[in-house]
């Protein structure tokens, strides 16, 4: 295995080589996901382009209204974050169920959501929480709402030539329900075969606001907009399950594939949203 | 070819290097440290493991160029008096033993961070090593048994030290 390897001293320095190779050059970070496709393949090794020495990546800032987190910090500095913890208990669910520990002490919130995998353990929460996904390449900086950003099976709105160098979440949703659930087929390490991360908002026994989160249930991780839209303004104990089946049916497109099938998923997506609507 | 330095088990390596080979490959081949295995090649076993700067990392993973400046420990750099190899010795905790080496590591990494885990702790830091003889029991068993080892004893009564 052997190939071009880059290892840029600075972000500008990073920025400069990826423009120079027409963004041709794997990024790459922890390495969890790329090495395993690479290793796969028994191919000779693409071009790539270490950021993992990049210091100006490796922040985690608490400011007043929002968090943001570079796109050098591990799974495993997010999964022991108090102040990450605080805010957002479900992104810290998300990483410590990305993988084991060797993987967390690897794996990159960024590399997960440039990957672009439909079943990645993290897009959920980031989904849920709002999060907005900063774009930098030699032409600029532009912020970007993650909601928005997977267009298609492994397709980004990211230019060939731009980094993801770090991710903001907006705070106070605390007071919220914050659910989440990745079931997979075992608890430790297991790809999912569906998840859910849901924030949602009672006023009362009023539902004021929600957003459900799904990976492994679309081509991209998603949330399920027409479900929030249908749900919005019900009261506990009025919400018909036959509403939320013609929303899911809508918003999901589950696929049969190794891992489960279509039937599978969307009863389990069913069933994981009503459990959201129950917890307190 | 990239010219590098790091650490690996506390002697300074210096020199060209393929930056690009996978460190798995460096430590068996460039090194002959074949103490450390590949197993699946995609970091769901843990044969491979080793620590770098004190973190436990699967080596299949990690390209040689990105441990630059760094501190690499491998089975062969684990200290001969550590409690883990007697403990994996009298617990029963190898069979085959090719995944030995990478659960010694996850546990040294594991013990280096909490001297006295709970069997759940030990647990979660050794769900990325995968072992097909023993079951888990006698290793976690090893894990815990050489926790208590390694524990400094209580401290001796006042006045059983003699006079100052």
């Amino acid at each position: 295995m052997s190939g071009l390897f880059v290892r840029p001293a600075s972000l500008d320095e990073a920025l400069a080589v990826h423009q120079q190779h027409g963004g041709r050059l794997a990024v790459i970070a922890g390495g969890t996901d790329l090495l395993v496709g690479w290793n796969l393949a028994h191919a000779p090794m693409p071009g790539c382009m270490d950021i993992s020495g990049l210091q100006e990546l490796q922040s985690i800032e608490i400011g007043a209204d929002t968090v943001t987190i570079g796109a050098g910090v591990s799974c495993a500095r997010i999964a022991a974050h108090a102040g990450i913890a605080a805010d957002f208990p479900m992104l810290v669910e998300c990483a410590r169920q990305t993988g084991s520990i060797a993987i967390q002490n690897r794996a990159t919130l960024a590399g997960n959501i440039m990957n672009a995998s439909p079943a990645a353990d993290n897009p959920p929460a980031l989904l849920a929480y709002g999060a907005k996904i900063t774009l930098a390449s030699v032409r600029g900086t532009r912020c970007v709402d993650y909601d928005r950003f997977h267009v298609g099976y492994k397709r980004t709105v990211a230019a060939a030539d731009e980094l993801l160098t770090a991710i903001t979440l907006p705070r106070g949703a605390a007071g919220r329900v914050h659910f989440h659930c990745k079931v997979g087929t075992r608890r430790a390490q297991a790809i999912s075969k569906v998840a859910l991360a849901a924030l949602i908002e009672w006023d009362g026994d009023r539902l004021q606001s929600s957003r459900f989160a799904f990976a492994s249930m679309a081509p991209v991780p998603l949330l399920a907009r027409s479900l929030s839209d249908r749900l919005a303004g019900s009261r506990r104990g009025e919400l018909r399950r036959d509403a939320i089946d013609a929303a899911l049916a809508v918003d999901l497109q589950p696929i049969d594939d190794i891992r489960s099938t279509a039937l599978y998923r969307r009863r389990v997506a069913k069933n994981l949203v009503i459990a959201a609507l129950d917890a307190r | 070819m990239m010219q590098m330095a790091f650490s690996l088990n506390g002697r300074r390596v210096d020199g060209e290097f393929d930056p690009a080979q996978r460190l798995l490959d460096f430590l068996r081949i460039e090194r002959d440290l074949t103490g450390t295995k590949e197993g699946c090649g995609e970091g769901e076993c843990g044969a491979c493991a080793v620590l770098i700067d004190g973190t436990l990392v699967n080596s299949c993973l990690v390209l040689l160029g990105q441990v630059q400046g760094r501190v690499l420990l491998s089975i062969e750099g684990i200290a001969t008096d550590d409690p883990l190899l007697e403990s994996f010795a009298s617990s029963g905790a190898t069979q085959c033993g090719i995944c030995t080496p990478g659960m010694v590591i996850a546990a040294r990494a594991l013990l280096d961070r909490i001297p006295d885990p709970t069997l759940d702790q030990v647990r979660e830091a050794l769900a990325g090593n995968l072992c097909r003889c023993t079951g888990y029991t006698r290793i976690y068993d090893a894990v815990l048994n050489a926790s208590a080892m390694a524990l400094p004893a209580a401290a001796p009564p006042v006045g059983a030290g003699g006079s100052a």
